[in-house]
């Protein structure tokens, strides 16, 4: 096999990873990761050096946001949950409760911080997926990080200006 | 929440704990950290939120990946998208529901590659159908009789050369058709209805996703056929009777190669 095929293949693991924290739903992961496959595999020609694994990165990212676009055309969204209050403390809750911190994310800051932290890509390469300057990428995290501390400690949610 | 005056700005807070920081600023940081009590609280829980986010999906690395996503089931997967009708229906014939969910999709021996569009486009189409099946006295806007005007006038709205299939060999009659917003900009929308009163719609609109095989998908009481031919998306709403709306999807898809093989 190939190089350009070892190291998509060996990088599959970690996209179902990415693409199962950005959707929280196993299926539309694997579709999605599945769509990110087929379109590496068809644009391969058009892949010259560099590397692999941020490519599938950003053809991931791209692909979700095309996805949650075709989602926000639909006026029903996914169901509400019995219980959408923040979880109580313990180990399963924890689980659910950072689930549902990252889902009140701003799209690109949820991508700038799973890439980072789940992903562990550097600040340059996760500002070569998302195709912005380096500065707006620590400015995602930032933000990210104090919305997730505001849900995870009971508090409102921060108010998204609007300008 | 760091002084503009501050010796450690807090993009190196965030690089601290991602790793990122430069090694000559690693002590700055760390003793600006000791000095500053409440901000060492705070980077703690943004390190506590990576630590969270990383035990709540880092199994997954370990999980075994499904057969569709291996290589080799890509390629093979995405050569069967180019294939004619007949292998289509070949392959529709052993595919399986996915269990439950109020949607199933069928995508064996095709690609879902495209799946998040042909899945906005059908539900898009199957909503139509739910809205008009049940309209008695003004389920379209142009009558079946006046069929050329219309082919022309929804051809010119959405954009392609577009056709109505005759099904009256399968038992159905065109009550007539409408134009309805679709994914990218207008789709076309026919109604047929059968001896019986069931009746089926066929929705078109540009396709937004390469050609496609058939795929069927199914909500409560309605199921649709859905198809793209590289311009134009089909899909074929109906009751959830699979044999019968892919016996019309069939009919239909025949009509306009048909129509193609004479235009052409």
């Amino acid at each position: 096999m190939p190089a350009f095929r070892q190291n998509v293949e060996a990088t599959i693991p970690a996209l179902r990873r990415y693409a199962r924290a950005l959707t929280r739903d196993a299926d539309i992961a694997d579709d999605l990761v599945q769509d990110t496959l087929v379109r590496a595999l068809r644009s391969e020609h058009l892949f010259h050096g560099g590397d692999v694994r941020s490519w599938l990165y950003t053809i991931l990212t791209n692909l979700n946001r095309n996805r949650l676009r075709s989602l926000a055309r639909r006026p029903a969204l996914s169901p509400i949950e019995d219980n959408d209050a923040p979880d109580l403390a313990g180990p399963e809750a924890g689980g659910r409760d950072i689930e549902r911190a990252l889902a009140t994310l701003v799209e690109d800051q949820r991508n700038a911080l799973l890439l980072v932290v789940l992903e562990g890509l550097s600040y340059r390469e996760v500002a070569e997926v998302q195709g912005v300057p380096i500065g707006t990428v620590m400015s995602r995290l930032a933000r990210a990080r104090v919305q997730i501390k505001t849900y995870l400690d009971g508090g409102r949610p921060a108010l998204r200006r609007v300008k | 929440m760091i002084d503009r005056d501050s010796p450690v700005t807090e993009d190196e807070l965030h690089a601290y704990i991602d790793g990122e920081l430069p090694a000559d600023r690693m002590e700055a940081v760390t003793a600006w950290l000791a000095a500053h009590p409440e901000q060492a609280v705070t980077v703690a829980s943004w390190r506590a939120q990576s630590e969270r986010i990383r035990a709540r999906y880092g199994t997954i690395l370990e999980e075994v990946v499904p057969e569709r996503l291996t290589l080799d089931q890509i390629v093979r997967n995405d050569r069967a998208n180019g294939r004619s009708w007949k292998a289509f229906a070949a392959a529709a014939a052993v595919v399986a529901f996915l269990a439950g969910g109020a949607t199933g999709w069928f995508a064996h021996g095709a690609s879902i590659g495209t799946r998040p569009n042909s899945f906005a486009v059908a539900n898009g189409a199957l909503d139509a159908y739910r809205l008009y099946v049940v309209e008695v006295r003004h389920p379209v806007e142009v009558p079946g009789t006046e069929r050329q005007h219309m082919t022309q006038w929804l051809s010119k709205r959405v954009g392609e050369d577009l056709r109505v299939p005759d099904l009256q060999s399968i038992g159905l009659k065109l009550v007539g058709g409408r134009l309805l917003p679709g994914p990218t900009g207008a789709a076309a929308f026919y109604m047929y209805e059968g001896a019986s009163g069931e009746r089926f719609t066929i929705y078109c609109a540009k396709a937004i996703a390469p050609a496609t095989a058939f795929r069927y998908t199914t909500g409560d009481r309605a199921a649709a056929v859905y198809w793209a031919d590289g311009k134009v998306a089909y899909v074929v709403s109906g009751p959830a009777d699979r044999e019968r709306l892919e016996k019309v999807a069939k009919a239909a898809y025949e009509q306009m190669e048909k129509d193609d093989a004479k235009r052409s």
